[in-house]
């Protein structure tokens, strides 16, 4: 088996052959894994034990002639910003450097209860919070396909992941494009689905309003494959929706002729050549397929990266106020009161960027500020919502550039938070609007870098974006 | 650039927020941010571009139910429990979490 080209669909009917034992498969994707994080340190750990243990229930399964589950033995890596019982989850924080969940994540248990083999924890920005994972305070990650480049933020490792093939499927969080972002520097597909698709229950808490949990993988298919096993009410996460989760698999039957196509515009102005070039050849390949393009206007676009930056920090703010020195871990050994003791840990333990987003946020909210800046900026949330509900009017699916450029190199950004910022800007509407979104591989850079095509769809509509994003990754042949 | 020129942020309101937020900073730190959040806020005056006087704000993303769908039954769960709950705290004794002295005696 070559662990780079398997996909779930493969690993199923492979296991059902009795090619090779799903603890087989998770033996060798371990020691592959293993062996390959020194060159790109896409995971902060391996769970060995766990994973053997659900390589077995699945080899069982088998042998009892049962089903094994949509995700059988599929060696599964998930961002440590996500909760695994037992299994030490970080959020590439120093402040959580020895934490220990008491429960698992739904996503999680409902991957296992798939037959997904989770073999470890990914890397990314401390708290989910960067787009470079140069923020992580257990070191960077490398690009897999450069290693002088950075993999994308904030879910770098589980890009990474996939990309060098030690994952078949990773799971990613995105609160302003941390899974599209890196999807698209490493070459491979990452979904944001719908606010409220796929519950929250045990990913830890950046940006509420904002936040998602979302798949990583090679093709669209395995990537609606975990959308599949992972969407869905969940009495656990109150903002979980009620909407039946239709068949993502069935959804895929290449049928997008006459599909209407919005190119907004403000999305292509000033776009640089380098991503420009290979976006203009998909639209073509789009309309090789029977698509047909309009070009749109959505008019507050160029108000997003405020109102984001706003609304996200006052959140973060608040959520990560319960890393005082109580409950979690690290307590500074500085302090003798307790205000003291909140104050040191909190100073000793975030990390630049987490310190940044708490100032901001608090500022935004602070007495005399919050009309001025946090009310203001959740008004033109609405009129970015607005914007996306006028366009799905007259076109189905909307797609535009991921990131304004390819993979940058480490260091390149990182001492200027605000141009870091000003990156997010293609990805941070979706989210935003809460509708789905997500990054397909579009071709290369003259450079050779990847380059992801994003597609966005209305509220609920993952099934009609993945079925544009399948035919176009099947057209295209863009897989790594 | 503007940014530079504006002042949004004095140094010693960044001390003031890092206060309300519970976060020690150096005072380098309190340097840099002053700088870096200075630049962040003149950017994000660009907001008041935008006429939003007859706009309701975002109180909520996204919501397909009734508004008591999400209303839970009241029947107990069995909780973690205080040992679970008590495992990652840097200081725990008697089922407590434990933190330095608030009440004078």
């Amino acid at each position: 088996m070559d662990l780079r080209k398997l996909t779930a669909e493969q690993i199923r009917a492979d296991l059902l052959q009795r090619r090779y034992s799903a603890v087989e498969l998770a033996q060798a994707a371990l020691e592959f894994a293993e062996r390959e994080n020194p060159k790109t340190n896409a995971y902060l750990h391996f769970c060995p034990e766990r994973a053997l243990e659900a390589a077995r229930r699945v080899d069982e399964k088998i042998a009892r002639g049962e089903d094994p589950g949509l995700l059988a033995g599929v060696p599964t890596a998930v961002k440590d910003v996500i909760l695994t019982k037992g299994v030490r989850t970080t959020c590439a924080s120093r402040l959580l450097q020895d934490f220990i969940p008491p429960y698992d994540a739904t996503a999680v248990a409902r991957l296992e209860a798939a037959g997904a083999v989770i073999i470890g924890k990914t890397n990314c920005d401390e708290f989910a919070m960067g787009s470079s994972n140069e923020n992580s305070a257990f070191g960077p990650v490398r690009n897999p396909l450069d290693p002088e480049r950075v993999p994308g933020g904030s879910s770098g490792g589980s890009a990474a992941a996939v990309a060098q093939g030690t994952a078949v499927v990773a799971l990613g969080s995105d609160t302003g494009g941390s899974i599209r972002q890196p999807a698209a520097f490493c070459g491979v597909v990452g979904v944001t689905p719908t606010y409220g698709r796929v519950s929250r229950y045990g990913l830890t808490a950046f940006a509420s309003s904002l936040d998602h949990i979302g798949p990583l993988s090679r093709t669209v298919r395995d990537s609606a494959r975990v959308l599949q096993v992972i969407a869905g009410r969940d009495p656990r996460d109150s903002t979980s929706a009620f909407a039946p989760v239709p068949d993502y698999l069935a959804a895929l039957n290449g049928n997008v002729r006459g599909l209407k196509i919005g190119l907004p515009k403000e999305y292509f102005e000033g776009l640089s050549d380098e991503v420009g070039r290979p976006l203009q050849e998909g639209v073509r390949l789009l309309e090789s397929l029977g698509c047909t393009v309009h070009e749109i206007s959505l008019p507050t676009t160029p108000y997003a990266i405020p109102c984001y930056y706003i609304i996200c920090t006052a959140e973060a703010s608040s959520n990560l106020a319960r890393y005082d020195g109580v409950r979690y871990t690290i307590r500074s050994q500085q302090a003798t009161d307790i205000i003291e003791m909140y104050a040191a840990t909190r100073g000793e333990g975030f990390g630049a960027e987490c310190k940044r987003r708490i100032m901001l946020g608090t500022y935004v909210l602070s007495a005399g500020y919050y009309d001025a800046y946090y009310l203001k900026a959740q008004k033109v949330r609405t009129l970015i919502a607005r914007d996306f509900a006028q366009a799905f009017q007259q076109v189905d699916l909307i797609v535009t550039p991921v990131s304004p450029f390819p993979a940058f190199k480490l260091g390149e950004k990182i001492d200027d938070p605000l141009q870091m910022y000003l990156s997010d800007i293609y990805t941070i509407t979706g989210d935003l609007a809460g509708i789905p979104c997500m990054s397909v591989p579009c071709g290369r850079t003259r450079d050779g870098l990847p380059v992801g095509m994003q597609i966005l769809a209305n509220h609920f509509q993952e099934a009609l974006m993945l079925r544009l994003a399948d035919a176009f990754e099947r057209a295209g042949g863009f897989q790594l | 650039m503007a940014s530079e020129t504006v002042v949004k942020i004095t140094r010693e309101e960044v001390r003031y927020v890092a206060d309300l937020a519970h976060l020690k900073l150096t005072e380098e730190e309190l340097e840099r941010f002053a700088r870096e959040l200075n630049a962040v806020l003149v950017y994000m005056d660009k907001l008041n571009e935008l006429d939003t006087s007859d706009v309701e704000p975002m109180a909520q993303v996204l919501y397909d139910a009734d508004p008591t769908a999400t209303l839970a039954e009241d029947e107990p769960e069995p909780p973690i429990g205080a040992e679970l709950a008590l495992a990652n705290a840097p200081l725990a004794g008697a089922g407590f979490f434990k933190v330095p002295k608030v009440v004078e005696r």
